[in-house]
């Protein structure tokens, strides 16, 4: 009853090219725009905006740029908080060797380097395929961290690898209030999910997945199967890299080679598997319930079982939840939460009736 | 010339480890297809129990044999909850369950056991041991030569006994392998068992070598190169594999390091395994697959 498409007819072709095609999907789109922009900042404290929703928009958006690469393109990537840390190291260097450069454009300069070290990884996935395409992805994960940890020139000389972020400031604005840092971030956030969800209905987009369901295939048909790879691969780079610079600039406020290690590639990873691979929407809910997971977690126990559990094991416990809940989804929904939702909207759609 | 000799030498002693890690992978790569990101924390768990079980005072052999029994226990645990359910589900799948999985492992191990650091004394003396004039530890001699008699028992395995005939025939073709009457499950039990058995020993000898502790879990990232240039599916490939991957480490932190200000073990396997691939895209020894729609 929710949802219903009877009298919605596309009378032109612009209509027809539309991402969402039905009135309620825009009305809910636009709710929830309004939400966020208007409503949020005034009503979320600082404890909301840094500790759940600019993480949770930040990872949503490196969740975005692997799912391009994995999820929609096939190419399995191991290496995903290697661009980020690029992009981040990129905007830092950028903005401290050209001061006057405005913050955004630093943000889309880090991006851009991030996806030329991103096309260069991602040269070996023309001739090697699978798993051993992890050994490429791998190899851009320790050669980043090592580069950025060993060079004193990319940390300024600081000793210590940790640099302090710089102001945010954007036409004369600072963004430094966490509401600011929210608004900020998901100003950055939000235009690159619209452009990616209309890449993936683009021509590209149908490539990447011919290339994924099987690219012999995709190859004999015709489509250009260096350019699609080190598209996907630029893309998605471009993506993690400016995800890197928001995390680094509007998240924690440093810039730091060891928040990129491996197994932040891992939580990248995990949120495209319970968001859903090759899916938009997924990002999101995938980020959602990695970055609520745990807060839920420690305040079940600590209130189920204060006292009951030793802290060092409540660790162990989240590990184990963590692992069981990945198994599940595999399991179960291979598609995610992404398939969930859909799932729930097609029987919203019948509501009340069952057929 | 000496010291280069050394160098070598002690390089690929030390390979001979990771090809102990990477044994456990390709058991499991060929019998089940399965790219398992688990291995690591199996060498953890394994290694784990046994120092718990050998530091609440029970002997030797006896912690061995209920260390190993724990693995098998895993395996049939496994099968039954995860494997079994992911039967013609596609590898990329399959090789992310395995990383679900070794989150539980590790979790499972340390909730047990404790995450402090254990000393494990294999009664070996690390003393350096005189060979023709070229110092070689006494520790790397005697791990290689565990790995060369459990490769040896391995191969004895597969070769001579009517299990690994069945294993050998589900590695090459599991539908096949069904309608002779082979069951696969048992087969998928047995091979992540055996697997734990070397795990087990890998456990053991990183454990004497860097002292018991959650970083064993990292070594799958050592064998990964290893498996690469190795290809996934030869048990010979990831020995020459560990032993390529162990010397050119050495000898590269040795020749090479200081011009690049050190550190370079963590990435330089990964490059030489790029451009192994960039040769041979199917790893030395692995087989060649055959592409069609």
């Amino acid at each position: 009853m929710f949802y219903q498409e009877s009298g919605q007819f596309s009378t032109r072709y612009r209509q027809d090219g539309r991402a969402l095609r039905l009135w309620q999907q825009r009305a809910a789109l636009w709710a929830l725009l309004a939400l966020a922009f208007g409503l949020l900042p005034f009503i979320g404290n600082d404890y909301w905006f840094s500790a759940i929703l600019i993480p949770f928009l930040v990872l949503s958006l490196a969740g975005l740029g692997l799912n391009l690469l994995t999820g929609y393109a096939g190419q399995l990537s191991l290496g995903s908080a290697a661009f980020m840390a690029v992009g981040a190291f990129a905007s830092y260097k950028l903005q401290f060797l050209l001061p006057g450069l405005p913050l955004l454009l630093s943000f889309v300069a880090g991006g851009v380097v991030a996806a030329a070290v991103g096309v260069v990884f991602g040269l070996p996935s023309l001739r090697i395929k699978g798993f051993y395409l992890l050994v490429s992805t791998l190899a851009a994960q320790f050669f980043v961290e090592w580069l950025l940890t060993k060079f004193a020139w990319f940390s300024n000389g600081n000793e210590s690898g940790v640099i302090t972020a710089p102001p945010l400031l954007v036409a004369g604005h600072d963004f430094g209030s966490p509401a600011g840092r929210y608004l900020l971030t998901l100003s950055v956030v939000l235009p690159l999910f619209v452009l990616a969800a209309n890449l993936v209905r683009s021509s590209l987009g149908r490539n990447w997945m011919a290339v994924r369901d099987m690219d012999t295939a995709a190859a004999v048909i015709g489509i250009p199967i260096l350019r699609t790879k080190l598209l996907a691969f630029a893309i998605s780079s471009f993506i993690l890299g400016v995800a890197g610079s928001l995390w680094a600039f509007t998240y924690l406020g440093t810039v730091e080679p060891h928040g990129f290690d491996l197994s932040r590639s891992f939580q990248v990873l995990f949120i495209i598997i319970l968001g859903g691979m090759g899916s938009i929407l997924g990002n999101f809910l995938g980020a959602a319930f990695i970055v609520l997971l745990p807060i839920v977690l420690s305040i079940l126990s600590g209130s189920l079982l204060s006292g009951v559990l030793p802290a060092g094991q409540l660790e162990n416990l989240q590990k184990i939840i963590f692992g069981v809940l990945i198994i599940l989804f595999l399991i179960k929904e291979p598609d995610g939460l992404a398939r969930l939702w859909q799932g729930w909207r097609a029987r919203a759609r019948l509501w009340p009736l069952r057929f | 010339m000496s010291f280069f000799m050394e160098v070598l030498l002690g390089g690929l002693l030390a390979g001979v480890m990771y090809s102990l890690v990477a044994i456990g992978f390709v058991l499991i790569y060929k019998a089940s297809g399965v790219f398992n990101f688990a291995q690591g924390s199996m060498v953890l768990f394994a290694a784990l129990t046994f120092v718990s079980l050998l530091e609440r005072g029970l002997p030797f052999w006896l912690s061995f044999v209920i260390s190993l029994l724990s693995m098998l226990l895993l395996a049939l645990l496994l099968e039954r909850l995860v494997l079994r359910h992911l039967v013609n589900r596609p590898p990329i799948t399959l090789f992310m369950a395995t990383l679900g999985l070794s989150y539980v492992v590790e979790g499972v191990a340390q909730a047990l056991w404790g995450a402090q650091v254990h000393g494990l004394d294999l009664g070996i003396e690390d003393t350096p041991l005189e060979l023709g004039g070229l110092m070689l530890s006494r520790f790397d001699l005697f791990a290689a030569g565990s790995a060369g008699l459990l490769v040896l028992l391995l191969s004895l395995l597969f070769n001579k006994t009517r299990i690994g005939l069945s294993l050998r025939a589900v590695a090459d073709d599991q539908l096949a392998a069904l309608a002779v009457g082979i069951r696969l499950q048992r087969m998928w039990v047995l091979v992540w068992a055996v697997a734990g058995l070397v795990g087990l020993v890998a456990g053991l000898l990183w454990g004497a070598r860097l002292g018991v502790q959650f970083s064993l879990s990292l070594i799958v990232l050592k064998a990964l190169p290893v498996l690469i240039i190795g290809g996934f599916t030869s048990i010979g490939g990831a020995i020459v594999g560990g032993l390529i991957v162990g010397a050119s480490e050495k000898l590269a932190e040795v020749y090479l390091g200081p011009l690049l200000s050190g550190g370079i073990e963590n990435w330089f396997p990964y490059v030489l395994a790029l451009l192994f691939l960039l040769l041979r895209p199917a790893g030395l020894f692995g087989e060649r697959a055959i592409e069609r729609v």
